[in-house]
């Protein structure tokens, strides 16, 4: 019997090591030569749209680059990329880097990835297809980073848009407001008639970020708000105290349940009319689409006419990513006219490049483009382009306290703080 | 008649709990039974307009080969987790040495740690033994942190296996193994069951070790897939939900077939603490 | 051979040395799958590492310092010990209630039985998405009265923000204040009533696995002994609370350290369901961990924070585990 189990033992052994050496070996090598081999783009982009952009874009590889490449699309969904956040940390500390990952533009990319040393500078890539010409310049600056650009923007965003229900307006004789103070009287209107003058849905903590983000940039300007985040405005001051106050009004104007609504759970709110405004990046009209509704305007958000608050996702080359070649020419594909025309319209954002068709976006993102080339160009602070991750994520506690508790001085302090920690204030 | 009413109140208390457990599986199966319009919070509770399956099936086309990667890696994990738990347990009781019982307490503090603190040098650890990126990497993790819970659960129930019986095999001449095989795997089975079910629920319903092991979405298991198709802006909920719902009939017929011998297995004396 | 040799022939070769040698390979394992990565966990939460690029300087105490300042983590603390607390009661008294009730005999048990435990084989990421929306204030349970003609309900649940905690200025802030004790009068040192929503959520997810194992110790109990009692002319809640329930207290130690440790090291439920919370009123340590490692890019903070969860557990647990085996010695 005993040996009966020996035999058995030692044959699972036998076994269980077999598989493992079945395990192992990586067909990561590309064949010298012509393009081949694995190609794996990392991104949170799992549905609607922004799949739809996305599988666009691997079409367009394989015509343009390869059809022997096998692009593999990993994503890992999951609160504007939290979890991707994780698992790409967690694979580039363990030297396991994807070919190529979806970064926004700016801080998250710079400080998180480049300093660290983890990526490669494309300044020959943007020289050999012309882009400093073609991509905007306050773009090429934002993506780069000792004046070589280490990413490539594929499309940008706008985080500074309020949204409103056309019939809501009409109906109660309201003019959709432009400054702030036209904001209050609005909503005093509103909440009069039992109508929630802004939805928010802060379960993910960005929103309450980016309501503040806007506020900050109605209320100091362009370069005042650019100047928080380079040390140039002082976080103690009183401009800055004042639009705290005036965002902490504005909570006032706000549905209660705030706290249990995604964003898009909020924009239903919208949709029914119980609520009047949203204040949210433009990929909320994708959301309008997909509910197949239609009456909504669109302005910027109160006193940020002129001001693009802008994010961008963009792709970059991390040190040692597998298949290095397939690698650039997908980036050349990201950042080509043809790859931006089919991906945006898609997405429901505009093009990085400057040269797009306007004819194939709809209503409002034609006027974004419009936009997009006179407005200033801001930085978001919710999206990475603004602040480094470690800067964010404290900025992001003390907006979710503040909320709670509206003690607007301790929200100051802690963000003067929180600039210090980060070495960007002294 | 006093007897009566007192049968009335517990099947009236029951019942009434039944309805309260149910509810949250009540919402499921009518969100996976709607249409994406008609999905809004405050119509929660409305039953769907029509039967429509269209998001069971889109949940499963989605999730099919997630859902076969699911068990391709929860049914070796399983089996060897029952494996190990048993022979540790074995060895724990009936074969005690001088620090056994400080070796068992070393095994049991590793079901403690919190999970995503080992993330990083987990990765590296598969990675040495180059299983990282796959099912086997998922199935040797499971199996090593399962090793505390399969062995505790093991060793609470042979403790109850009187040692008389060992004894005697031990004078007929029994190796280790053989008193095993012909003495304590026999009558293995209740813990076996309260164990197998143990860990395939844990193992099966487990995200963060499968989404951290496993990058390759067609390798990746049904809670990572599952994950995915929220999306990370805007949800579909009807699909989430009726995904949700598919990902959790496996365990759902484990508990409802086997849910009798989980007792039976707990009341030998696998969990009595 | 000489004596020495054969005696450790014997030793090599002995069943007792096969023993050992069997259960070498799980010691192997859990010691460098755990204690090697809590090791290393312990050298990152005193080091430097700030951003992706490792860095091991050492730095002493300063980051468990940082953590005790941070007005996060101080929330953390307090909602570790509402939610723990609340959670291992209600399974506790729940799962033995309904226990209790199964146990007499009651047509459909197995039913009853598959209900109550249907929840455990949901995973914790579904259960939190269910729960977000039962407990919605603008959904879920607040609108069911309404389904029978009774006016909604209106409570926030998960969104409320009040925190019940001793005010200074009450008259038990003053007695605290008179003992020494006034810092008690603190929201720090409240409840605060968004959780009781996660703990609603949490005990349907494990209360069905606490009743059995209750079950199942109620079957063990010998009839006899309750037979006796009933002879005696006690009522069954009697012998339930004099007979019973302390034969039970071996499966109820059990029951509060397994969810003892899954509350302390709670993740998914609260990902999936609340996230923070309003003022961080369902925020958990484990949630901190995650953000502040994987999103803020603080991973000597994220390590001293595992540090800190596994004393943690380690308070809760070892008095325990040393409790039970000398107990066992003693048998």
């Amino acid at each position: 019997m005993s040996l009966r189990l020996r035999w058995l033992l030692l044959s699972t052994a036998l076994l269980a090591t077999l598989a493992l050496g079945a395990a192992c070996g990586d067909d990561n090598e590309a064949k010298p030569g012509a393009l081949s081999g694995k190609l794996e783009i990392f991104s949170w982009w799992t549905t609607g749209g922004e799949a739809a952009g996305l599988q666009k874009l691997f079409d367009i590889y394989g015509t343009t680059c390869s059809k022997d490449v096998n692009v593999v699309n990993s994503t890992v969904a999951g609160g504007g990329g939290a979890a991707a956040r994780q698992v790409l940390t967690t694979r580039m500390l363990g030297n396991d880097p994807p070919g190529s990952f979806q970064v926004h533009m700016g801080h998250e990319l710079t400080d998180t990835w480049v300093t660290q040393n983890y990526m490669e500078p494309l300044d020959t890539l943007f020289k050999d297809e012309g882009w400093s010409s073609i991509f905007p310049k306050g773009v090429i600056d934002i993506v780069s980073y000792d004046g070589k650009p280490y990413s490539v923007p594929v499309n940008i965003h706008r985080a500074n848009v309020l949204w409103y229900n056309k019939a809501v307006f009409t109906s109660n004789n309201l003019q959709p407001p432009k400054t702030l103070a036209e904001f209050f009287t609005v909503a005093d209107a509103l909440k009069a008639k039992g109508i929630t003058p802004l939805a928010l849905g802060d379960v993910e903590a960005f929103a309450s970020v980016q309501l503040m983000e806007t506020t900050l940039m109605g209320k100091l300007g362009a370069e005042g708000y650019k100047g928080l985040w380079t040390g140039a405005t002082d976080w103690k001051s009183q401009q800055v105290t004042d639009a705290l106050t005036t965002y902490k009004k504005m909570l006032d104007y706000v549905n209660s349940d705030h706290s249990s609504l995604t964003w898009d759970q909020a924009n239903d709110l919208v949709i029914s009319g119980k609520a009047a405004m949203t204040i949210m990046g433009d990929w909320l009209e994708g959301d309008m689409k997909a509910k197949k509704f239609t009456n909504f305007g669109w302005l910027p958000a109160p006193g940020t006419a002129g001001m693009y608050d802008a994010l961008s996702d963009t792709f970059g080359l991390p040190k040692k990513a597998p298949n290095r070649d397939a690698v650039m020419c997908w980036l050349k594909v990201v950042g080509s006219k043809a790859g931006q025309e089919a991906f945006n319209p898609l997405k429901g954002s505009i093009c990085a490049r400057t040269d797009c068709d306007p004819k194939l976006f709809d209503e409002y993102l034609q006027s974004a483009m419009t936009d997009w080339k006179k407005d200033t160009i801001v930085p978001s602070l919710a999206h990475g382009a603004a602040a480094k991750q470690g800067w964010l994520t404290e900025i992001s506690d003390a907006v979710t306290a503040f909320v709670a508790n509206k003690d607007a001085a301790t929200l100051q302090s802690r963000l003067a703080t929180s600039c210090k920690t980060a070495g960007v204030c002294k | 008649m006093t007897i009566r009413w007192t049968r009335v109140a517990i099947y009236g208390v029951l019942s009434l709990f039944a309805l309260l457990y149910l509810m949250p599986i009540y919402v499921l199966a009518v969100t996976g039974l709607k249409s994406f319009q008609e999905v809004r919070l405050e119509q929660m509770w409305d039953l769907p307009s029509g039967l429509r399956f269209d998001s069971f099936r889109d949940a499963y086309r989605a999730l099919d080969t997630n859902l076969m990667n699911s068990f391709k890696m929860v049914i070796p994990a399983t089996i060897i987790s029952c494996m190990l738990g048993s022979i540790n347990g074995y060895v724990l009781t009936k074969w005690r040495f001088r620090g056994s019982n400080l070796l068992f307490f070393l095994l049991l503090y590793g079901m403690f740690i919190p999970y995503q603190s080992v993330l990083i040098p987990l990765v590296k650890t598969l990675q040495q033994l180059h299983v990282y990126g796959s099912l086997w990497g998922l199935v040797v993790t499971h199996v090593i942190y399962g090793i505390p819970i399969t062995t505790l659960i093991f060793r609470n129930y042979y403790t109850n296996i009187p040692t008389e019986l060992v004894e005697a095999a031990k004078m007929d001449g029994a190796s280790i193994f053989g008193i095993y095989t012909r003495v304590i795997f026999p009558l293995s089975l209740p813990g076996f069951v309260v164990v197998a079910i143990w860990q395939f629920t844990s193992i099966w319903n487990d995200f963060l070790f499968a989404v951290t092991v496993t990058s390759n979405p067609g390798i990746q298991p049904a809670t990572v897939a599952l994950n995915n198709m929220a999306g990370s802006f805007i949800v579909e909920w009807n699909v989430q939900m009726a995904g949700a719902l598919i990902a959790a009939l496996p365990t759902l017929i484990v508990y409802i077939v086997l849910g009798r011998f989980f007792v039976r297995g707990l009341m030998a004396g696998a969990l009595r603490g | 051979m000489n004596i020495n040799g054969r005696r450790l022939l014997n030793l090599v070769t002995s069943e007792q040395a096969v023993a050992v040698a069997l259960i070498v390979p799980s010691v192997i394992a859990v010691g460098v799958f755990v204690y090697g990565f809590i090791g290393w966990s312990a050298v990152v939460s005193v080091s430097r590492w700030d951003n992706v690029r490792p860095d091991y300087a050492y730095v002493g105490l300063d980051n468990f310092r940082d953590l005790f300042n941070n007005f996060r983590f101080q929330i953390d603390i307090r909602n570790t010990v509402v939610f723990t607390t609340f959670f291992v009661a209600a399974c506790l008294g729940i799962g033995f209630v309904l226990a209790a009730l199964l146990d007499r005999r009651v047509r459909g048990e197995g039913l009853f039985r598959s209900i109550f435990l249907l929840p455990m084989a949901v995973s914790f990421i579904v259960t939190g998405v269910v729960w977000r929306w039962l407990l919605a204030p603008r959904a879920g349970v607040n609108i069911l009265p309404e389904k029978v003609g009774l006016p909604a309900g209106a409570y926030g649940w998960y969104t409320d923000p009040n925190v019940l905690y001793v005010h200074a200025d009450s008259r038990l802030g003053d007695a605290l204040h008179t003992i020494g004790l006034g810092f008690l009068a603190d929201p720090n040192y409240g409840i605060p009533l968004a959780m009781i929503s996660v703990v609603i959520a949490a005990t349907w997810q494990a209360s069905g696995f606490v009743m059995v194992m209750y079950l199942a110790g109620l079957r063990a109990i010998p009839d006899e002994l309750r037979d006796a009692a009933r002879v005696d002319g006690a009522s069954e809640m009697q012998i339930l609370r004099h007979v019973s329930l302390p034969l039970l207290r071996p499966v109820t130690l059990s029951a509060m350290i397994i969810l003892g440790h899954q509350s302390l090291k709670i993740f998914d439920l609260v990902m999936s369901m609340s996230r923070r919370g309003p003022g961080f009123a369902t925020d958990v340590p484990a949630l901190f961990m995650f953000e502040t490692t994987f999103q803020g890019n603080h991973f000597s903070h994220g390590a001293a924070i595992s540090i800190l969860m596994l004393l943690a557990v380690s308070l809760l647990v070892i008095p325990y585990l040393f409790w039970s085996l000398r107990r066992e010695a003693r048998l």
